[in-house]
Formats: C-alpha cells, structure tokens, sequence
C-alpha cells in the first residue's frame, strides 16, 4: 500500500537575516501502512460559523525511543500551543491519554483514543541525523474513521526546530479547516521603553508567538507604522530621522534602507499594494494630507486625492483594484473606497463615531477598522461595501488592525491609560470571542503580520 | 432650588481655578529656575514672557482667541529679534489613532506658521513638524492633560547663539 506525502516543497533561502539560510529536503513519500484510500474525514472544522466549538485534537509528547527528547518535546508543546492559541482546536490534556506509547511508525489504537473524546490524533517524532540535522515525521489521524489524514517528513538544521514546528502545526490547521494556516510567520512591530513622555520607539520582528524577537533600529530616531511587503523580505515605515519625518524602505536581510520618493513634504502612513511593487501613503502639504502612489521601479509617483482635508491610511484590495482610506473631508474621519487611479470615491462607514486606520482582508471579503465613539476605542470589520459591520472587541484604547495571511485573525494594539500605562500587542479572530495576547518583552505598537514565510 | 444654584456654580468655578492652577504648575517646571528676568531677546525670555505654545480644542485646529493673542506677542518679539529662525511643532493628544494626529498635528503647526505669516514674519524663517501623539508633556489619563498635550509649539532653532 502507498500513501502519498503532502510535499512542502523548494528552499527556504529566503528566510530571515541573510545568516538564516536552510532548506528543508523532502521524502517523496512515506512507506506507509495505514489503509489506503482516499480519506472518507469524518474529522473537520467548518470554519464559517460565527461560534466555532473547539476541536478536541491529541498531541503527545514527540519524544520517543531513539529520538532527540528534549527537541522533540518542545516541538510538539508548540504545535500544542499555536493550535490551541487558534481557538479552534482544543489540545487534550495529556494525563487523561490511556495509550501511551504511540509511535510514528505504527497504527494507534484507536480505540483507545475515542473514549477520551479525541477526534485528531498527532503522533510525531524528532530524531537527531548522523549529519547533525534534524529528522521530524508526524501523522495525523481521524481518531474516529481510523484512517491517516496527513503524513510529513522533513529534514533541517537544529537551529530552525521552532519553524519546524510552526510548519507542523500549519500543515494540520490547513488539513482539518480547509483553509491556509498562519503559524509559521513573523509580525513587525514597534518595541517601546520609556516613560511614556519619553519613549524610545524601536523596529523589531518576531515570530507570529512572540518569539525570537530581533530589533531593526537601535532606538535613535522615532519610527511608526511597520508593514510588511507581501513579496519580499522588506518592510516599509515612517522614520523621523531626517529634516522632514519620511516614509523609508528597510530591507531586513542586509540592513539597507532608502527614502521613498522624493516629495517635498513629510510622509506618512505607507502600506505596499499586494504585488508589493508599488508604496502607498499620504504627503502632507500645508496642513492638508493626500494619498499617492509611487512605484518602486519606475519611481513615478502619482497623485490619488487631492481634498482639503486628512486623507490617510490608504489599503489596497488584494487585487489591487480599489483602495480603502480614511478622510474627514465630510466633517469627521470615515472611510471611503476608491478606485487605484483615485477616481470614484465613495463613503463606506456611516455608524455613530469615527472610523480609521481601514485595512483590507488578504481574501477581499472584510475590511478591518478602528472605530472610536463615546470615548471607547473598537476593532472592528465591515463589507467593502460598508454593510454588516461587526465590533470584534472594544474598551479603553484599541487601535491598527493588522490580517493574518489567511485574513481569519486580526492582531492590534491595545494601550493602558495614565502615566504607568502602554500598548501590548493583542489577536482577535473573526468570530470576536478569542482574544489572545502576543507576548512581548515590554510595550508594543502597530503591528504588522508577515505573508506565510516559504 | 436658588441656593442650589448658587452652589452648583461656585464649584463650577472652583473647577476652573483649579485648572489655572495645574497649568500654572505645569509652566513653571517647564522653566524651572527662569524668571520674568530673563535677557530680553533670549530663548528664557520668549518662552517665559511671550509664551512659546498655543493649545486647540479636540480634533480641531483653528485658533482660539487665547492663542491668537499668544501668536501676536510671539509675531511681535520674533519681528524685533530676526535672527531667529523658529520650528513650529504640532502635536496631538493620545486619544486619537497614529496616522490621522499625525495629519492633526501637521494642521495645527500649519495654522500658527500662516497666522505668523500674517503677522509679518517671513515664511523662509519658518518650518513645520508634526509629532501626532508621540510627544506628549502630560500623561496623566484626562482631560486636564490632553489639553496640554493638544498644542503647537514654537521653538527657537538658534537660541544657543
């Protein structure tokens, strides 16, 4: 019998830092001995309803005989903790597991999993090569039909077991919800310190859990709004290091930074269009702030508003057709959508309060927003057409939604008020029921989700 | 029902003394060590007898007549002493979203750079920058700091020289 093997193919060599550079080998395929078949999954989450009940899922410990104990037990409290952090799985714990001594090479019993209400089964290895690399196989089982669901096998260095584990749990969120997974990315963000009429404002990376966190600017100069570009290992901002506060460009593999464009004014507030070849932003020119765009080949750069007023905050459609903003042109910030040459803008928002900082989901269907009404501070979404707005979460200071690539969950910041107050970085999903925070180090701001890392 | 009145609005103005008062506070740890002595001309003296800020009402930024009057004094000493050159600051307070007080901030040092133009002081001696939210003087969590903090400042480039 033959079992195919979901393959994750190419090189990594893009990855993080220029010194980070991997590539995970592949086994086309798994000797394999489970039954045969395409798989009948009885096991699977509809991820389309507002109140998903989390899947009861088993994941023990990856430590094993021969195996790397250490290393394998991390990688599989990871895969653990992303599913669980997801809000729709439910890890068992495992003390209230009858069969202990699984193994990746052999069938489980299944019968030994359905009566502490497993559905998902994860069994896993991670056993150290001659070579010093990394050897990790999982399976996953539908505890019930008592079939295999998936099957991987990948080799890397030992430096890289925390990607390892990300891609893991990836490829199981991708198996059972039928949509992509979100683990194995990083979030830009900026790191602050200080007392709050002092802070030192820093650029830093991390993985998506609050992991391997790595500064970009040594704290000299005032730096906001990080966002990734969705094709290349850059990030665009805005610094103030120079006459005039600028939108800069940062590629974060050599440490190379450049101005974009040449405007005879302070810029601000850039996002990259999905193709990530052109920026974005707004100029502001004798008190007024419009939108324009620069293509980062032929450095043309063009004009998209041009209102007395604050236009800002400017978010391209995933198909680059439209772009969302902000404009307080009729009197108060809303949002507005316009076509990608500027013309045919129209007024989206129309609720009680002010709406900011718009961003567009990676799937076209939501867009994401900070509301403010009655002092509270919201994160919430609406249609591109302005219908069926949603607040997903609400209180003292909630600002900047940021989308996952898979545009099911939403990462902001949330700030504390008073003098000892601050930002910490927080993720919410669609449904509006599972807050979680990001961990970092001290406080934190504008958030911004890098596309799945390949 | 008179009394009560009476008594309401003797609070009322009680509240704004109070507030006089933080301001005053506020002024005075700004300059600390600085008197109404300060050599004409200098830097000490514009901040201490002209006064080197003005502040706005929330996501606004037209001039009150208090700041006006605060602009003419400023028009006046930066017209007898021309050797300066000034950068005018805009900032906002923190109840408000990144980008948008950025903008705001921007608006307000442009409204005092164009009532200062008006006033006669040239527009080459004259720059503008926006802080948003990210410079605040008073961070405790109402509005007795966010009026502080909603405000444009006029800051002699070269008052070392």
């Amino acid at each position: 019998m033959y079992f195919p093997v979901a393959a994750r193919a190419g090189s990594w060599s893009r990855a993080l830092a220029g010194s980070v550079r991997f590539a995970f080998a592949f086994l086309a395929a798994f000797a394999v001995f489970a039954a045969a078949g395409p798989a009948q999954a009885l096991v699977e989450i509809d991820v389309t309803q507002g109140n998903v009940e989390p899947l009861p899922i088993a994941i023990p410990d990856f430590g094993g005989p021969g195996g790397d104990a250490e290393v394998a037990r991390d990688v599989s409290a990871i895969i653990s903790s992303d599913l669980r952090r997801s809000g729709l799985f439910r890890p068992l714990d495992p003390a209230s597991f009858i069969e202990q001594n699984v193994n990746v090479g052999t069938p489980p019993q299944f019968g030994s999993w359905r009566p502490i209400g497993a559905q998902a089964l994860v069994v896993g290895s991670v056993t150290r090569q001659g070579d010093g690399r990394l050897r990790a196989e999982f399976r996953l089982w539908d505890v019930f039909a008592g079939e295999q669901m998936l099957g991987q096998q990948f080799f890397t260095t030992p430096d890289n077991w925390r990607r390892l584990a990300h891609i893991i749990a990836d490829a199981i969120y991708e198996r059972l919800t039928g949509e992509k997974g979100y683990f194995d990315t990083r979030i830009v963000f900026v790191a602050e310190s200080g007392p709050k009429d002092n802070r030192v404002k820093r650029l830093a990376i991390m993985d998506q859990d609050g992991a391997n966190v790595r500064y970009l600017t040594r704290g000299d100069s005032l730096v906001l709004t990080p966002r990734f570009s969705p094709t290349r290992q850059e990030i665009t901002y805005m610094a103030y290091s120079d006459e005039a506060p600028r939108v800069y460009l940062l590629n974060i593999e050599t440490g190379q930074r450049e101005v974009v464009g040449n405007f005879p004014g302070m810029t601000f507030a850039p996002r990259f269009s999905p193709d990530g070849q052109k920026v974005v932003m707004s100029l502001q020119q004798g008190g007024n702030s419009n939108i324009y765009v620069m293509d980062l080949r032929s450095r043309r750069t063009t004009r998209l508003t041009n209102s007395p007023a604050i236009d800002t905050s400017p978010s391209y459609a995933p198909d680059g057709s439209r772009i969302v903003f902000e404009s307080d042109r009729g009197g108060s910030q809303q949002l507005y959508v316009m076509n990608g040459d500027g013309s045919g803008a129209e007024r989206i928002s129309f609720g009680p309060g002010r709406y900011s900082t718009p961003v567009w989901s990676p799937r076209g269907d939501l867009i994401a927003f900070t509301k403010m009404h009655q002092g509270r501070f919201m994160i919430g979404v609406m249609r591109p057409d302005g219908k069926g707005e949603r607040i997903l979460t609400e209180g003292y200071h909630n600002e900047g939604p940021a989308w996952s690539p898979n545009g099911r969950v939403l990462v902001f910041f949330r700030d504390t008020p008073g003098a000892s107050g601050g930002p910490q970085l927080w993720t919410v999903d669609l449904t509006g029921y599972n807050e979680q925070r990001v961990p970092t180090e001290g406080f934190a701001s504008d958030p911004a989700w890098s596309p799945l890392l390949d | 029902m008179m009394q009560m009145g009476m008594v309401a609005r003797g609070f009322r103005f009680a509240a704004i003394v109070a507030m006089v008062f933080t301001l005053a506070a506020c002024a005075q740890t700004r300059t600390d060590g600085l008197t109404s002595n300060a050599t004409p001309g200098s830097g000490q003296d514009f901040v201490v007898n002209v006064g080197d800020r003005v502040f706005f009402a929330e996501d606004q930024s037209t001039l009150s007549a208090q700041a006006r009057s605060t602009l003419d004094k400023q028009a006046q000493w930066l017209n007898k002493y021309s050797r300066y050159t000034v950068t005018i600051e805009g900032h906002a307070d923190e109840r408000g979203t990144r980008q948008y007080n950025i903008a705001l901030g921007a608006r307000r040092a442009n409204a005092v750079r164009d009532y200062l133009v008006a006033k006669g002081i040239s527009d080459s001696r004259l720059r503008t920058i926006s802080y948003g939210k990210e410079r605040p003087v008073a961070v405790c969590n109402d509005e007795s700091c966010w009026t502080q903090n909603r405000r444009a400042v006029t800051v002699l480039n070269n008052a070392g020289s």
